[in-house]
């Protein structure tokens, strides 16, 4: 235990009264062996975060610093990189493409949430014959590969005028989370036990009430949670955004490959712009860790 | 994202969840399911309408740049995609790149959910770092593997390589082009690095769920630790193990973001999204790039009738619980 001593955040750990102990016998060649693994996964943990550390760190180098080899740890630290992402040396300047990622992102999800909340509804707390039918239905349109109707939607945007046009990329990734919306969505619901909502209905409380003062605060988190995923999914999507945009419309992650050509040469506007780009989906990922979990699983992990 | 459903006939009986039983009326029975609707509509327009139109366009030799000579053909794009020796490769491509991450990311995922499921000091700051890689925009991560990791004259790899041979005191160590030299292996490399934080907190979530009285009885029985692993977590998991390889293989099977970025599809790393993508957007091939897809989406509903059977059975549980 004392080998990994240097964390904030110890999660109960023994009393430090217990960890004095002498370290002999058979219950102190475990607590050696508890002390190894947790190095272990220490080290383990390091290593995954690394590249993300080292993106970083080398977002922060001048581009000199950055291409060197071996690997120059103590260079000066700079926002240069920062700059010339933004713009500053007459470069293509980001905020279109963040702007449009924020309204695909953020209008998909609100039209998933429209569309999937009464779906969900009906499938959880209301009799819908064959219900895990129309369930599977959903999730089986995710199964099948996004590639096999990308031509059709390319031809049909071409013909109604709709290329390089941000909402026809809000419809589509409305389509993409809306499965998983329903699923995540169905499961957070069943967990409202019926009774109390036949408790309300009986006391007379009208559908409206019901909702808002029964449903709604049980089934709040499942909701913030699925609103969460399907922002990354949109937030993070390239194959559509890439075929169906051009230069108006473009995402973020298509203006990202605009660089895949430098070839490292602007290494550290690469590593600012994935870290710029990566930012809005990190934060929300920490900060809401266990909901994610939950989520990504279709509520299945509880 | 299209297709007939493949109903898998879930061993379920929903209970009904029928409020005090009413008479059966044809309005009363709309009402329940009018709010279904919309999403319904809005997902069959979206997904399956593109689909039948890939059926139709399939059928049709179509060059977009040749477009006055657009004629119906029948099979014959069907015949060219099977003879088609790229596309059979991209295919297997696929399954080698699915396959392998999908297994690897299990089985790390599976040890450091092992680890983590310990107490020891700062566990939550080793799990806020573990999920970081997975919450890097797909693009991003590419971009970082090729250019900041992979690169052959400054990456962080072959930096480090030139460091610890200076230690040594070497000074022309092994400069590997690692994307040109293992090129499938450079992609899988990085999703394995994306994928494997998923895994592990689905197992994580898994062996935090286990009945721990059971495991108490165990350990007084004289068990050891292997023997509580093999006989009552692994069976325990088998649900989430499951979900994580349903999950991880849904969203593998499909990607692009990375071979489209490591190594755009060249040196035998095209798969099927990467392979299609080409032939429609860069060969303009319209009716080969149709017979593709339906070809894949031939490939996925068989997966998928195999693989909604499991989550159903993993389902089942839930099912009858509401």
């Amino acid at each position: 235990m004392t080998a990994t001593a240097d964390a904030p955040t110890a999660a109960a750990s023994p009393s430090a009264a217990a960890r004095r102990r002498p370290l002999a016998g058979p219950r102190g060649r475990a607590r050696r062996r508890g002390a190894a693994l947790g190095l272990l996964a220490w080290l383990v943990g390091l290593l995954f975060f690394l590249p993300v550390a080292w993106m970083v760190l080398t977002s922060l180098h001048s581009e000199q610093d950055a291409a060197t080899n071996p690997p120059s740890l103590g260079a000066s630290l700079t926002w240069d990189g920062y700059r010339t992402f933004f713009g500053a040396d007459g470069g293509a300047s980001p905020w279109p493409s963040l702007i449009n990622s924020v309204t695909a992102s953020v209008c998909s999800t609100l039209l998933v949430l429209v569309l999937a909340l009464p779906a969900a509804y009906a499938l959880s707390l209301r009799p819908v014959r064959k219900w895990t039918d129309v369930l599977f239905f959903f999730l089986s349109t995710k199964m099948l590969p996004v590639v096999a109707g990308l031509l059709p939607i390319y031809l049909f945007a071409k013909n109604v005028d709709m290329l390089d046009n941000i909402w026809l990329l809000v419809i589509l990734y409305t389509s993409m989370n809306l499965p998983i919306a329903v699923w995540m969505m169905q499961s957070f619901l069943a967990d409202i036990p019926v009774a109390i909502i036949e408790a309300a209905q009986i006391d007379g409380a009208p559908l409206r009430t019901v909702l808002a003062r029964v449903v709604a605060p049980v089934a709040a988190p499942g909701i913030a949670a699925t609103s969460l995923i399907c922002f990354i999914f949109s937030w993070n999507e390239m194959l559509f955004a890439r075929v169906l945009t051009g230069v108006r419309a473009q995402t973020a992650p298509v203006f990202l490959t605009s660089f895949i050509t430098s070839q490292g040469l602007f290494l550290a506007k690469v590593c600012a712009a994935s870290v710029v780009i990566s930012l809005p989906v990190l934060a929300a990922g920490f900060a809401a860790q266990d909901k994610l979990v939950q989520g990504l699983s279709l509520g299945a992990v509880k | 994202m299209t297709a007939p459903t493949a109903e898998p006939h879930a061993p379920v009986t929903p209970a009904p969840r029928v409020s005090p039983p009413q008479p059966p009326n044809r309005l009363k029975a709309w009402a329940t399911r009018a709010p279904l609707l919309p999403a319904l509509v809005f997902l069959i327009a979206v997904t399956q309408l593109p689909f039948v139109a890939t059926l139709v366009i399939s059928l049709f030799d179509w060059n977009s740049l040749d477009p006055d000579d657009r004629h119906f053909t029948g099979l014959s794009n069907y015949r060219r995609a099977a003879e088609d020796e790229a596309l059979r490769e991209s295919v297997l491509t696929t399954a080698v790149l699915t396959a392998s991450v999908v297994l690897a990311t299990v089985v790390l995922g599976l040890l450091l959910a092992l680890l983590l499921d310990r107490e020891f000091r700062g566990r939550g700051v080793v799990r806020t770092l573990l999920i970081a890689p997975f919450l890097i925009v797909p693009v991003a991560a590419a971009l970082l593997w090729k250019h900041v990791l992979y690169n052959p004259d400054y990456g962080l790899f072959n930096g480090a390589l030139t460091w610890v041979a200076a230690r040594f005191g070497d000074d022309s160590p092994p400069q590997p082009d690692w994307v040109s030299e293992m090129p499938l292996l450079a992609v899988e490399a990085s999703l394995i690095w994306q994928w494997t934080p998923f895994m592990m907190l689905i197992l994580l979530a898994g062996l935090q769920s286990r009945p721990t009285d059971m495991i108490e009885a165990a350990r007084i029985d004289g068990a050891g630790n292997w023997q509580i692993f093999r006989y009552l977590t692994l069976p325990h998991l088998r649900r989430y193990l499951e979900l994580g390889v349903l999950l991880g293989s849904v969203h593998i099977v499909q990607n692009f973001d990375a071979v489209f970025t490591i190594t755009a599809g060249g040196l035998d790393t095209a798969n099927l999204p990467y392979t299609i993508y080409q032939t429609f957007y860069q060969a303009h091939e319209y009716g080969q790039a149709s017979a593709a897809g339906v070809l894949v989406v031939i490939g996925s509903i068989i997966i998928a009738t195999f693989a909604l059977r499991v989550v159903s059975s993993l389902f089942t549980e839930e099912a009858s619980r509401s």
